[in-house]
């Protein structure tokens, strides 16, 4: 027989009181362990969308002027001549410091063309970086895959009377319709595509650029960081960050998360309360015991690891239930809170966010145990120090 | 040699009717060996004395000496240690620990000492057989009759084998025919050489003494050696 004999006994003895026990730290390690995660998997959501639905950095030409354009409606007559980007600075975005986040870097250089009659504006880019950057984009057809194939945007193809095939020229040069681009909303759809040199050579423009799209990984760095960082090896290049939308739900969420801190500490609080008053209220009754215990010759300190065993023991069931407890209940949340529920079904696309961190249930059980042990501290120094000879008098 | 030696043992009580002197300069000598009663009517001292003497809590003044220990000089938990080797307490009313077996009782001083678990098993059942209730060691509290709990309190007190017993009314919530087992047990263990001191009220227990010391107003009023129905014809 040891100590922990008594304590498992004990708690065997008093389930109510354990059971007590255990929904107080359960409750409270719930509550943490579902905010945490829905937390986390909401914010990996958000991340999820800045990595892969676009860029969120736009490089352009340096220019002292405003631009006279909102929403895709340029004012004419305003537009001045600007020093194109040098496609071959472009190797410098890989030097910065954070160069690891940058995903893609999708250049574009763009004129106006005359085509079948009519004036269209020629983008040449690098199909596997556009293709990577606007997932969105569905081709129908083929995408770009030779130099004498161009893809149209989809008013572009119904304005000039192109269909998949088609032999046009360009300039004198000729050229096969491989694809058309589906109906995005955007100015996508007026564009006539073709591949980055084929474009520069048509536009008269070998090495220049007229823009540039990034798309970094802003987990783990600001993107202000990162615009700051291209900024300083491009200085002659306008960087700007595209993160409106992005941002806003980053801190919806941050704020979110401020909330589910304060909320879980909240309950923490009540759930070590529980705690506490119940192991007052052990030690009280079983004062006959612990005089007992004292009188035939137990340390404080065995009273100290009686009471503390059976605080831990309570503590380590309550943290594996209250893991579990917590992210079963963000699985059953998740899909009400996250924005894919319109068109995911339940526990496919929304589960995919949830992850099961072994570190969170270590967390989970710590913090149970951290918890227990604070809140069973002062009962069991309260039992240790009883004298023995006053609680027997109890008897 | 003595073992124990008291002297100029005194304890006063504070509280809010006041004090009260519960031992007033008391001095004892007992001999290893002894079965010692102690008599006296309620608030008398005897149990403040059976307290003192098992290191439960300190005295005013004076000095208690068991086995050349001084005990109220011992420092911090040295006490609980002493107490541990050198005392086995066997309470009124039994108090059993009521979610642990008879066997689990008698265990529960040894729990915090490192001994192998065979041995501190092994040690249990033979206190138990030792006070006849070996059959019955997986009995809780509850299932045992109370001279059956008593003798499991005797065991549990003698587990560790200590040089001196203390038993403060052993018989007190015990039948005349259990109260005469319980003290044929005590008598047993006296006749194999164990050093008792039991306080009692019942004067029919005084032919088990070999040393009686009656207790008044916190003093020694009458000390008498050899077995004797004197002092209970002077109630």
């Amino acid at each position: 027989m040891r100590l922990e004999t008594i304590t498992l006994s004990n708690l065997r003895r008093r389930k109510g009181r354990l059971i007590f026990l255990v929904a107080g730290l359960l409750l409270g390690v719930g509550t943490v362990v579902t905010l945490l995660s829905l937390s986390r998997a909401l914010t990996a959501e958000a991340q999820h969308k800045l990595e892969n639905f676009g860029a969120n950095i736009l490089l352009t030409p340096r220019s002292d002027n405003l631009s006279l354009s909102y929403g895709g409606i340029a004012l004419g007559g305003v537009t001045v001549e600007t020093e194109d980007i040098r496609q071959d600075d472009l190797a410098l975005i890989r030097t910065i410091p954070n160069s690891r986040n940058v995903a893609v870097v999708a250049p574009k250089t763009l004129g106006a063309v005359q085509l079948n009659g009519k004036r269209v504006l020629l983008m040449g880019v690098d199909p596997s970086q556009e293709f990577a950057l606007k997932r969105w984009w569905q081709v129908e057809g083929r995408p770009l895959s030779a130099d004498d194939e161009l893809v149209v945007g989809s008013s572009a193809a119904r304005n000039l009377g192109l269909s998949i095939g088609d032999k046009v020229s360009l300039r004198g040069e000729p050229f096969t319709v491989s694809g058309i681009l589906k109906q995005t909303g955007s100015q996508d759809d007026h564009l006539v595509l073709a591949s980055l040199p084929v474009a520069q050579g048509l536009l008269g423009k070998p090495g220049r650029l007229s823009l540039v799209e990034v798309s970094a990984l802003c987990s783990d760095c600001p993107v202000e960081d990162m615009v700051h960082q291209i900024s300083s090896v491009l200085p002659d290049v306008e960087v700007h960050a595209i993160q409106q939308v992005v941002k806003t739900r980053m801190h919806a969420l941050e704020e979110f998360r401020r909330f589910s801190l304060t909320v879980a500490a909240v309950v923490l609080l009540v759930g070590g309360m529980v705690v506490f008053v119940t192991m007052m209220g052990a030690v009280k009754e079983r004062t006959r015991e612990i005089g007992i215990f004292r009188a035939i010759g137990y340390r404080r300190s065995h009273i100290m690891r009686l009471i503390l065993g059976e605080s831990i023991i309570v503590s380590v069931f309550s943290g594996v239930l209250g893991y579990l407890g917590g992210m079963t209940v963000t699985w059953a949340a998740l899909p009400f809170l996250s924005e894919e529920t319109s068109h995911a079904s339940h526990g496919e696309t929304v589960s995919h966010w949830l992850w099961w961190h072994p570190e969170l249930a270590a967390g989970a059980v710590i913090l149970a145990v951290v918890i227990g042990c604070l809140a069973s501290f002062y009962p069991a120094l309260h039992a240790s120090r009883m004298d023995p000879s006053e609680a027997l008098r109890t008897l | 040699m003595s073992l124990i030696e008291i002297r100029e043992l005194s304890k006063r009580y504070t509280g809010d009717a006041g004090c009260v002197e519960a031992l007033r300069q008391v001095d004892l000598n007992l001999e290893e060996g002894t079965f010692l009663g102690v008599l006296g009517p309620s608030g008398s001292g005897k149990s403040t004395l059976l307290t003192l003497l098992g290191g439960l809590c300190h005295p005013t003044s004076g000095k208690i000496c068991i086995d050349g220990i001084d005990l109220y000089e011992l420092p911090g938990e040295k006490l609980a240690d002493f107490r541990r080797e050198y005392v086995g307490f066997v309470f009124q009313s039994f108090n059993l620990v009521p979610y642990l077996t008879a066997l689990e009782n008698v265990m529960v001083p040894l729990a915090v000492r490192a001994l192998p678990s065979r041995e501190k098993r092994t040690r249990a059942e033979a206190a138990l057989d030792a006070v006849g209730l070996g059959h019955r060691c997986k009995h809780l509290p509850n299932q045992l009759s109370g001279g059956e709990q008593e003798r499991v309190a005797i065991a549990r007190a003698l587990v560790n084998d200590p040089p001196l017993l203390l038993a403060d009314e052993p018989t007190g919530s015990l039948d005349t025919e259990t109260s005469h087992e319980i003290m044929g047990v005590l008598s047993a263990l006296h006749a194999a050489g164990q050093t008792i001191v039991m306080v009692t009220h019942n004067r029919e227990n005084l032919d088990y003494f070999d040393r009686a010391i009656q207790l008044r107003d916190g003093r020694i009023v009458e000390d008498r050696h050899g077995r004797s129905r004197r002092l209970q014809a002077q109630g």
